[in-house]
């Protein structure tokens, strides 16, 4: 009996708080209606303040990018304050330079919406859309590999260069209470209006990675924003270095259907690197590529090969072949995809064969 | 009047006096954090800067009052009658920590500049050991009623918040010293609290039970 009463009582309490702390809420996170002005009045909307300078921008269909969802670790969402921030908070310095902070940058994240504001974002932000498709393919790459490929619903076509990325919204299941937003390449070929391709990786413990592979299914809606990022290719006719392993080929593709279409005569080598065998996919549709492209050859590198395998490719870490096939690499270009410490790894071993660093291009997720 | 002015002729604090000696010895000689070295991490921490510690001890003092009242309340008319004083450790950090969000909301509302400096030593007053500290000790003393607890609560929150304004003054005069090495930031704040602390049971002899 104790115990019921005991169990009861505190239920009670915590109740009763909660639901004092919501009123409270109410009044006190009450800021009224802002005014945001973005641009120097190029475009202007109210909203009731009280939510982040990012959740306010994303209501009124304006997405600044950002990798973590609004957490402060990753730095993507910043954008200009003219006015109406608040002073800057011990949460946004660690991703700010100080040049930047006199320029008056600030992580959107961070910044509640208390009053009227005028912000400055990059005009490449306005195109950004939300798309809501279909799921139409869902296909085990490797172990923990997936490729996932969408019809899209509203709006119908996607206009975007290959090496882009989208935010992939993942919505509450289960075991995670809130949707958040994760950032993948673009798989497929731009000519493809119509149609997505993503490849993703399991990352274990991952939020949105566990809903793709364990929550998704073929035919379920998703809704993902894009697109987004700077990686593409130049347009100089260097010979360019691909290097990427597991799920950082996506970009890569897109590319070189891209190329297969254009038939572009400029060299290409990809440097694929992976540990053993089952990390391996798409061998087949690298030796096509190989046949369709003029001049494009697939360089697969393992670091353990198992003897049962019959490995007779390379061997060895991606960025040693690398630096075993080139002597001097002045007047190529490098295009990067992977964690920071292979980018960081593979910078390091470039710039060693004489690639000047404007020439290196990547993208760290 | 005349009931409290004929006692302490006779000798004996009345409700009043009683009062008063509570708050007494719960800012000077029981005093929460030179005595019983409770909340030392905030009081590391904030004391480095006066005008921060003085906004800090204000909210401690809130804190501490109000929720001493509330945990008494709760201990009077809920905990006891329903036979459930083994509960009190959870409910009373439970009763704190909405307080806090209470007064987190409140001080974010009507004085940002404030809020931005304490930054994350306002949440963390939730755990701040003096608080919890309080409305335990305040049930320990058994005699105690509705009034005498707020006055504990009070008592306990000045007294801290004495102890932290007196050591961000302190630390404001010995910025320029030649401190060595070692014993810079935690260290010397560590010995001038021991200091102080020793200072602060001259004050037992003050108030005679």
């Amino acid at each position: 009996m104790v115990f019921f009463v005991a169990v009861g009582t505190l239920c009670a309490i915590c109740g009763a708080l909660a639901f004092l702390l919501t009123l409270a809420d109410r009044y006190l996170n009450d800021y009224g209606l802002c005014t945001i002005s973005i641009n120097a009045g190029e475009r202007v909307f109210t909203t009731t303040g009280g939510d982040s300078l990012l959740t306010s921008l994303s209501q009124e269909q304006i997405f600044i990018p950002s990798a973590c969802g609004g957490r402060g670790s990753c730095g993507l969402c910043k954008l200009k304050v003219l006015g109406g921030g608040g002073p800057l908070l011990p949460t946004e310095t660690p991703h700010l330079e100080a040049d930047e902070i006199k320029d008056r940058m600030r992580l959107s994240c961070q910044v509640k919406v208390r009053e009227d504001m005028a912000i400055e974002i990059p005009e490449a932000l306005f195109s950004v859309r939300e798309f809501r498709a279909c799921v139409t393919e869902l296909t085990p790459l490797t172990h923990d590999i997936q490729l996932v490929r969408m019809e899209l619903i509203d709006p119908e076509t996607i206009d975007f260069t290959p090496g882009a990325y989208v935010q992939l919204q993942a919505p509450e299941y289960p075991d995670s209470p809130e949707s958040v937003y994760r950032a993948y390449s673009v798989a497929s070929d731009p000519r493809d209006t119509r149609h997505l391709d993503l490849i993703i990786r399991r990352v274990p413990g991952g939020i949105c990675t566990t809903w793709v592979f364990d929550h998704l299914t073929v035919g379920q809606r998703v809704t993902f924003n894009g697109p987004h990022g700077d990686f593409e290719m130049s347009d100089t006719e260097s010979e360019m270095i691909f290097i990427a392993g597991g799920s950082g080929m996506a970009p890569f593709l897109s590319m070189l259907l891209d190329m297969v279409q254009t038939q572009t005569t400029r060299p290409a080598r990809y440097f694929f690197g992976a540990v053993n065998r089952r990390d391996m996919f798409y061998l087949d549709e690298m030796k096509e590529f190989e046949a369709k492209i003029p001049d494009f050859k697939f360089i697969p590198a393992l670091s353990n090969p198992e003897e049962a395998e019959g490995w007779d490719g390379e061997t060895g870490l991606v960025t040693d072949v690398v630096k075993a096939h080139y002597r001097d690499c002045s007047d190529k270009e490098a295009y990067l995809c992977g964690s920071p410490g292979m980018i960081d790894a593979c910078v390091k071993v470039l710039t060693g064969l004489g690639m000047p660093e404007e020439n290196i291009f990547f993208d760290k997720f | 009047m005349l009931e409290q002015v004929s006692l302490a002729a006779q000798g004996q604090p009345g409700v009043l006096g009683q009062l008063v000696i509570i708050f007494l010895a719960a800012a000077f000689t029981d005093n929460i954090l030179l005595s019983r070295f409770l909340g030392m991490c905030s009081f590391l921490a904030i004391s480095r800067q006066m005008k921060t510690s003085i906004g800090l001890g204000i909210a401690v003092v809130f804190v501490t009052t109000c929720t001493a009242g509330i945990n008494y309340l709760v201990h009077a008319y809920v905990t006891v009658p329903l036979g459930i004083e083994f509960l009190e450790y959870i409910i009373f950090i439970v009763v704190i920590a909405a307080f806090v969000q209470l007064v987190e909301m409140v001080v974010e509302r009507f004085s940002p500049p404030l809020y931005f400096a304490l930054g994350i030593f306002l949440p963390l007053i939730t755990v701040n050991c003096a608080i919890l500290g309080v409305s335990l000790f305040m049930l320990a003393k058994q005699g105690y009623g509705f009034w005498q607890s707020l006055v504990f609560g009070a008592g306990s929150g000045i007294g801290w918040m004495l102890a932290i304004v007196l050591m961000a003054g302190i630390r404001s005069r010995i910025r320029e010293d030649k401190v060595p090495e070692g014993l810079r930031g935690a260290g010397i704040t560590l010995i001038v609290s021991g200091i102080i602390a020793l200072a602060f049971v001259g004050f037992s002899g003050m108030i005679k039970f």
